[in-house]
């Protein structure tokens, strides 16, 4: 089964939710956690591991070749980009504003942009136990994270053995990189806060989810501050929220320090305890 | 004419409450930007009552004319998005796949797909509570193309400075470093960066200080929440002085900063006292280190 952790805003609790239910499953579970926040992964902060591999993740880009190109101007006109520009006798390729769809480079009639690889970030793979931890990470300056989201997905699919339970680390907001980390997933749990810019950026986290058909539930975190109209418009939704993760200077404090919550704080760990069954139920089919 | 944008790497560290103090204290004096333009949230503490709103149209989406259409497969054979798929008897698209580069058009033999312009989202001019001329948008659900709403964004909040004689504009960004992010910093003369004092902060900060760098814009740091864990504030601090950063204040965990959310209010209405008087005194810094800038 495979469960992303998104929010619309960010700083509600998804990297601290994520890792610590990562964590807690893989005492009964084979696990996997992927970070799919390649813009600023945290997850590996609070998880350690045996290094497994690291290395380089690429997209592919064009690359001119001047000795074959006939300056006819083709890539030009049919790139939707503009990361191929010719400036007199010069092809430009920006590899920052490709999107790697092939285009120029297959339809160049004298085969003078063949695609290279271009390095866009890392991957790092760990592995404690029954845990492993996949990271992400882009590379600063780089723009695009859909291509890095994408093949840290594909890397995860490809371990064997496959996990019961695979959790994507998902980055915030609602636009491409969001709908990357949680297509195909399925299930997505929602972390907000009950304040009115976490009601706010919920609906629309919700509004996505609907739109793209996804399953999903709510785990409002730091219960107890602000108000409650996040529990009343889950409820007027028919949204499940899955678990309330109490306001407590302690768990602020330990994730401060990069360390997990739930073998601290008791009250977290019921919450975990009800968010496993509810995924537990739903992987057999019974809760939606 | 100048620009200050304030940004975090990581979210929830309090970008969006600061703005907003920093807009309130201004008023007229600054037009507002929220580029934060996947989850924009500013006008709820800024209460804009809105007086344009326009499209926003960016991208392009494939449209398989099935009329034309012969079913050859050439386009979903060449599409690196896996957004065509033939389903009940014919060639559809993907639209959350689909990238608009329009290199299935370019290969159909029949000429049957053609690429559509793409709303995704709107954008709007409002008056705030404060005085402020804020421009803010929204982009449509799951839509692409971020960054250039928040060019966007910012090009009319410059044009509406330009018109009114207004020197200064006040930018929110989004969290992480991508392509929203890079947007907003474009042609920027100040960043101020919000941060805490977690691991996580400091990790995400230290990212979008590379990035700041990479456009030499200078910059500096509030660090809220100081008192969460004041060994990471002072590793902060220690970053920020080795990066030449300057510290503009160190501000505590204090529940008002909900309570004053909760409310629809800026800290700086809510709270009279020492936390007002501290952001209060940051934004000033702030403007002291503009005016005193070379640009």
């Amino acid at each position: 089964m495979k469960i992303a952790v998104a929010s619309g805003k960010g700083g509600t609790g998804k990297t601290t939710l994520a890792t610590n239910l990562a964590h807690f499953l893989a005492h009964s579970y084979r696990v996997t956690i992927a970070d799919l926040d390649v813009e600023e992964p945290d997850s590996r902060l609070f998880l350690s591991g045996e290094p497994v591999e690291e290395k380089e993740m690429v997209k592919m880009v064009p690359e001119w070749v001047a000795e074959k190109c006939i300056l006819c101007g083709d890539c030009q006109k049919r790139c939707n980009f503009n990361a191929v520009i010719q400036l007199n006798t010069i092809i430009l390729v920006f590899p920052e504003l490709c999107h790697s769809c092939y285009a120029c480079s297959e339809l160049c009639p004298e085969s003078a942009l063949p695609m290279k690889p271009q390095k866009i970030g890392m991957l790092e793979h760990i592995k404690n136990n029954t845990l492993d931890v996949i990271e992400g990470r882009l590379d600063i300056g780089q723009e695009q994270a859909v291509p890095l989201i994408a093949k840290t997905k594909k890397f995860v699919n490809s371990l064997h053995p496959h996990p019961d339970f695979t959790i994507y680390d998902a980055p915030p907001g609602t636009s491409c990189p969001v709908i990357e980390a949680t297509k195909e997933v399925d299930l997505v749990i929602l972390v907000t806060e009950p304040t009115p810019f976490g009601l706010h950026d919920l609906k629309l986290a919700v509004e996505t989810m609907r739109k793209i058909d996804r399953n999903f539930a709510v785990v409002i975190n730091r219960e107890g501050t602000g108000n409650d109209h996040v529990a009343r418009y889950c409820k007027k939704e028919h949204i499940p929220v899955i678990a309330k993760i109490p306001n407590q200077r302690k768990i602020a404090e330990l994730y401060s320090r990069g360390e997990l919550i739930y073998p601290q704080v008791p009250e977290f760990k019921e919450q975990l305890q009800k968010i496993e069954q509810y995924i537990v139920e739903f992987s057999q089919g019974g809760a939606k | 004419m100048k620009e200050v944008v304030i940004i975090s790497g990581k979210g929830g560290t309090g970008k969006t409450s600061l703005t907003a103090s920093f807009a309130v204290l201004e008023g007229g004096n600054t037009v507002v930007a929220d580029c934060d333009v996947d989850a924009a949230d500013l006008h709820l503490l800024l209460e804009p009552k809105v007086i344009q709103t326009d499209d926003f149209f960016s991208g392009k989406l494939a449209v398989i004319d099935g009329d034309k259409c012969t079913n050859c497969g050439l386009c979903a054979e060449r599409c690196r998005f896996d957004a065509l798929y033939f389903e009940r008897g014919q060639y559809r698209v993907d639209p959350l796949n689909c990238e608009g580069c329009g290199y299935c058009s370019l290969v159909c033999p029949e000429h049957a797909i053609f690429m559509e312009e793409q709303n995704v989202g709107v954008w709007r001019i409002s008056n705030t509570k404060a005085g402020n001329i804020m421009v803010d948008a929204a982009l449509g659900i799951g839509a692409e193309n971020s960054g250039k709403l928040v060019a966007k964004v910012k090009q009319e909040a410059k044009k509406i400075a330009t018109q009114k004689g207004i020197d200064l504009i006040l930018v929110d960004g989004s969290p992480g470093i991508g392509c929203p992010v890079i947007s907003s910093l474009s042609g920027a003369d100040f960043v101020v960066l919000v941060t805490e004092p977690t691991l996580s902060g400091l990790h995400d900060l230290k990212r979008v200080c590379d990035l700041v760098k990479q456009f030499k814009i200078s910059a500096g740091c509030i660090i809220n929440k100081f008192d969460i864990n004041r060994l990471v504030s002072e590793q902060i601090r220690a970053f920020l002085e080795e990066k030449k950063i300057l510290h503009i204040a160190s501000l505590p965990y204090d529940e008002s900063f909900i309570q004053a959310l909760t409310m629809g209010q800026t800290i700086v209405e809510y709270d009279q006292n020492e936390l007002c008087g501290t952001i209060r005194e940051s934004w000033h810094q702030v403007k002291q280190v503009l005016n005193n800038g070379k640009k």
